[in-house]
């Protein structure tokens, strides 16, 4: 790498950062919001055994924990429109994303709410509350306090992940990365300069973790 | 007759473990079940909370009469909200404090207005001597005082009936006195209450009558007097002989 590497990759700079603020985080937001969203309707089925969608949930997370995160793109964003389906590049980024992201965390909030005791829950019944009041008041935000750090895990890794959705044509980091090195020829360089901006999102949300799991300690046993 | 209970039988998939219970509570009555390890003392228990379905049996609460099998969600519901559950290992909510842990099931199960709910905890947490660690999480507190929140949790609601199920086993020795302290004023301030019970000294002195449980069904059943000093049944006798030790 010489000077010229470096100058190439200060003026391609702003272009990649703007599309990880742009495009890259706003794809792992949303997708992560879907992905919760998902991942606790699917573990308060299973956790309250609702025969036939139970099945279903089960059904999903096999297939979705089974299949490359790739092969998921592309069957959406290039498989789908042989069968008259056509659904653009960003929405089919973040579909698959919240899908794939969403099992995951689906397994993970399960045996979180499954370490809760069950006690807690009878003691719930025998002052009066209802299931979903109890749920929601009492075992879902110890469940999350425990699921708080493999969730981060998977969010850290949603990040980086956000980079295969170029191969769909989605103009995030690494799209614009691409493109820079198909003109410029500095593969190096700008590989580097990608994976560091990458290196320095995942690092905030490193610190950001290490804060929240201070902050839920107050009914920590510890 | 406050309530009673008839002919409860359940079984655990090829285990009966209630085999036919009968028996009664009236309005102010402490009874102490007793009974060894394994009779279905904590099954019964359960069962008239709905915390197990009974396979079959009826229960007349303020003269409603249900059917354990069959009760309706909306029925249970009612019941619940009438009556009191200390657990043997306090299952407290652990991610609330003292206070929110009485405060939740007058708030959000019946509604009450926060400041009321508030004063009613308070209360309840002084009767138990507990008025001064209000912003306490349970991890913070000694078993004893666990128990004792979940005692003032279970009378903050006003219950017609509290049931304790052998609330000072899981308690180191110098800790149960505690809590048996606090359950002797709750039964002089004539709370009714219905107790599975280890603690004889306990059942003796402050229960007015006994239920003696046996193999999944009540083997003797007397005031309490006279079941001590002149237990009927051999197996009583036997019980009573192998728990004082000699
Ligand atoms: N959920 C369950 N599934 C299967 N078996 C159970 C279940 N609950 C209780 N049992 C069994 O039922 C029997 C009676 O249990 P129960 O807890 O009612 O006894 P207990 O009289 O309270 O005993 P202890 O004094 O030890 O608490 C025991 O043999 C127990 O193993
Ligand atoms: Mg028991």
């Amino acid at each position: 790498m010489d000077l010229q590497s470096l100058q190439v990759a200060q003026e391609s700079f702003w272009r990649i950062f703007s599309a990880g603020v742009t495009k890259t985080i706003p794809l792992t937001v949303i997708s992560f919001i879907g992905a919760m969203i998902l991942a606790v309707s699917c573990a308060l089925v299973q956790y309250a055994n609702v025969w036939g969608l139970k099945q279903f949930v089960r059904f999903y997370i096999w297939i979705f924990r089974g299949t490359p995160l790739l092969v998921q793109l592309c069957t959406l964003y290039f498989g789908f429109p042989n069968l008259g389906i056509v659904i653009d590049a960003w929405t089919s980024a973040v579909i698959v994303f919240a899908l794939n992201c969403g099992a995951y965390c689906a397994e993970t909030m399960r045996s979180a709410l499954e370490s809760v005791p069950l006690g807690q829950l009878e003691a719930g019944y025998c002052v009066g509350m209802s299931w979903f009041q109890i749920m929601y008041r009492i075992v879902l935000p110890q469940a999350f306090r425990t699921a708080f750090p493999p969730l981060f895990n998977t969010l850290i890794s949603l990040v980086k992940d956000t980079s295969l959705a170029s191969s769909i044509t989605v103009p995030e980091m690494m799209t614009q990365g691409m493109r820079v090195t198909g003109r410029t020829y500095e593969f190096m360089a700008i590989y580097l300069e990608v994976g560091l901006i990458y290196l320095l999102f995942s690092t905030v949300l490193t610190k950001l973790q290490t804060w929240g799991e201070k902050k839920l300690k107050t009914y920590e046993n510890k | 007759m406050m309530l009673e209970v008839k002919n409860i039988t359940k079984s655990f998939g090829s285990l009966e473990v209630l085999r036919g219970v009968d028996f009664s509570v009236n309005q102010g009555d402490v009874v102490a079940i007793l009974g060894p390890s394994g009779s279905g003392k904590t099954t019964l228990l359960r069962c008239m909370n709905y915390l197990e379905t009974a396979d079959s049996g009826t229960m007349v609460f303020d003269g409603v009469s249900y059917d354990l099998s069959h009760t309706s969600k909306r029925d249970i519901g009612i019941i619940r909200k009438k009556t009191g559950f200390v657990f043997q290992n306090y299952n407290l909510f652990r991610n609330k404090n003292v206070l929110n842990n009485v405060t939740e099931g007058l708030i959000i199960a019946r509604k009450i207005p926060k400041a009321e709910a508030h004063e009613t905890a308070v209360k309840a947490l002084e009767k138990v001597g507990l008025g001064d660690r209000l912003d306490y999480y349970p991890y913070q507190l000694s078993g004893g005082q666990q128990q004792r929140v979940a005692i003032a949790r279970a009378i903050a609601t006003n219950p017609e009936i509290i049931y304790f199920d052998e609330p000072t086993s899981a308690l180191d020795p110098e800790l149960t006195g505690e809590v048996l302290s606090v359950m002797r004023n709750l039964a002089r301030d004539g709370m009714t209450m219905v107790v599975v019970t280890h603690e004889i000294g306990f059942a003796r002195e402050v229960s007015n009558r006994v239920v003696f449980m046996d193999g999944g069904v009540v083997a003797e059943e007397a005031p309490s007097h006279e079941f001590f000093e002149h237990p009927k049944e051999e197996r009583t006798r036997q019980f009573l002989r192998i728990i004082s030790g000699n």
